[in-house]
């Protein structure tokens, strides 16, 4: 299908976007267009105005400083995914963005627009919610800065308000010594995933230190799965606390039953995707 | 029983307003109206007639409108002709020399059978130029090799000759540049 009339605008500072979303309610930001664009050729979604950042020279480029990813929130997926001092400083970026789409969409699609989305299947979401990552948002009355737990609220809501422009997302680097791990799983290469889960932990003296594991699709957010990090620390990361983590993990599964998988089967997939990446973290963190 | 007649005939040209697009498709400027919400694929088809750039989805999950913009491979039915406004656009019809002679990537295709009905074909070559100009040394593996492909589909699904036509691909890349 092809979609509904809008106004067109295409400002080149933030401020002006910003005051070109506050003139009509119906306006919303277009940064790579990779999922608002489908949505609107299938008459899901048909703002009155779309005002397009791409001319904004400031939400541009990726800078790495004082432990932590800044990355502007036009800058592509794929510009992420293939700079070698962002994957040098958290691996865990390249290793999540490997399983966004396909190259073609990540060549288009930018990491603020995916977080801006905030599909609750979508894996930036989570990997921001798992590294306990920032971002900035600018909106009339100045800007602001938001953490990934109050960030997220629902299914592609956000607690950003309709005048406000996501500008730039912050992704901590990993501490030396941390292990990492991202794995889905989808039906198809490049589906949004049944469930997919981040996991970072640290190994001192054969035990779990520290733990942060969070999930996508397993609910109507990107969730910290806090019992299971429970499970893990202070213990050895054998089997046993493997499988325990895994069990704790199958109480914050709320996604209902789809087409695509009943609450059982997405509920042990949860389980097994915490069990293989706690293994491989804790192998890639010398445990 | 009487043919209904139409109360209105039906209108040439869309009534939406248009906005000028300036882009650069294989090497020529060109200057047209269009409205905001034409997607760059109607653009390449309608306005600038090269019909090469299929359309399958229109939702992005096919592969089959891919062409390139400033450079990378994109769908052209997930951009807006007014998002590539100054941009830079490759598609199938300037992939291969003016006298006709194949680009690698298209006699590769050829040579290994890596098209049946022909519809996904030029999304495939588009999505197969981008990542090889960007990678000079691919990874050859079936696996590298399926992940690369994996945005396009096939549905006659002759994916195992455009595997090969990859392979191929490099080789002739490879031979060409020495």
């Amino acid at each position: 299908m092809k979609p509904a009339l809008f106004d067109y605008v295409a400002p080149e500072t933030v401020e002006a976007a910003v005051a070109a979303l506050a003139g009509d309610e119906t306006a919303r930001p277009l940064a790579g267009g990779q999922s608002l664009i489908p949505t609107m050729n299938f008459r899901l979604s048909a703002p009155g105005r779309l005002v397009d950042l791409r001319r904004i020279e400031a939400l541009r480029g990726i800078a790495v400083a004082d432990g932590t990813i800044r990355v502007g929130a036009m800058t592509r997926h794929r510009e992420l995914e293939t700079h070698e001092g962002a994957n040098r400083a958290n691996p865990l970026i390249g290793e999540v963005l490997d399983n966004v789409a396909h190259i073609a969409i990540r060549n288009r699609g930018t990491v603020g627009g995916s977080i801006a989305h905030a599909d609750s299947a979508a894996e930036l979401p989570c990997l921001l919610v798992a590294t306990g990552g920032t971002v900035s948002v600018q909106g009339p009355d100045g800007s602001r800065e938001i953490g990934a737990d109050d960030l997220f609220r629902f299914h592609m809501t956000t607690s950003l308000a309709q005048t406000e422009i996501l500008t730039e997302v912050r992704i901590p680097a990993l501490p030396p010594g941390t292990g990492y791990a991202f794995e889905e799983f989808a039906r198809r290469r490049g589906d949004y995933a049944l469930a997919g889960v981040c996991t970072l932990l640290t190994v001192e003296d054969g035990r779990c230190g520290e733990a942060r594991i969070a999930a996508c699709g397993i609910g109507a957010r990107p969730v910290r799965l806090a019992a299971a990090e429970d499970a893990l620390r202070g213990r050895a990361v054998d089997d046993a606390a493997r499988a325990d983590a895994g069990e704790a993990a199958r109480e914050y599964m709320t996604a209902p039953a789809d087409m695509q998988a009943g609450v059982a089967y997405r509920t042990d997939l949860l389980a097994a995707l915490v069990r293989r990446t706690v293994a491989t973290a804790a192998r890639r963190a010398g445990g | 029983m009487a043919k209904t007649v139409l109360k209105k005939p039906i209108p040439a040209a869309s009534s939406d307003p248009k906005v000028p697009v300036t882009l650069t498709v294989n090497g020529e400027t060109v200057t047209r109206e269009a409205s905001p919400r034409m997607l760059l694929s109607d653009f390449i088809r309608h306005e600038l007639g090269l019909t090469g750039t299929h359309v399958g989805c229109e939702h992005g999950v096919c592969g089959c409108c891919t062409v390139t913009i400033d450079g990378r491979a994109g769908r052209s039915c997930l951009a807006f002709a007014v998002q590539a406004d100054g941009a830079e656009i490759r598609t199938i019809e300037g992939v291969a020399d003016e006298d006709g002679t194949l680009h690698p990537i298209q006699q590769a295709m050829m040579e290994c059978h890596g098209l049946q009905c022909g519809y996904c074909t030029p999304g495939f070559v588009m999505s197969m130029l981008s990542y090889l100009e960007e990678t000079p040394e691919p990874d050859l593996s079936e696996k590298a090799i399926r992940e690369v492909l994996s945005g396009n589909l096939c549905r006659c699904t002759g994916y195992a000759n455009i595997v090969k036509a990859f392979r191929r691909s490099v080789e002739l890349m490879n031979a060409a540049a020495d």
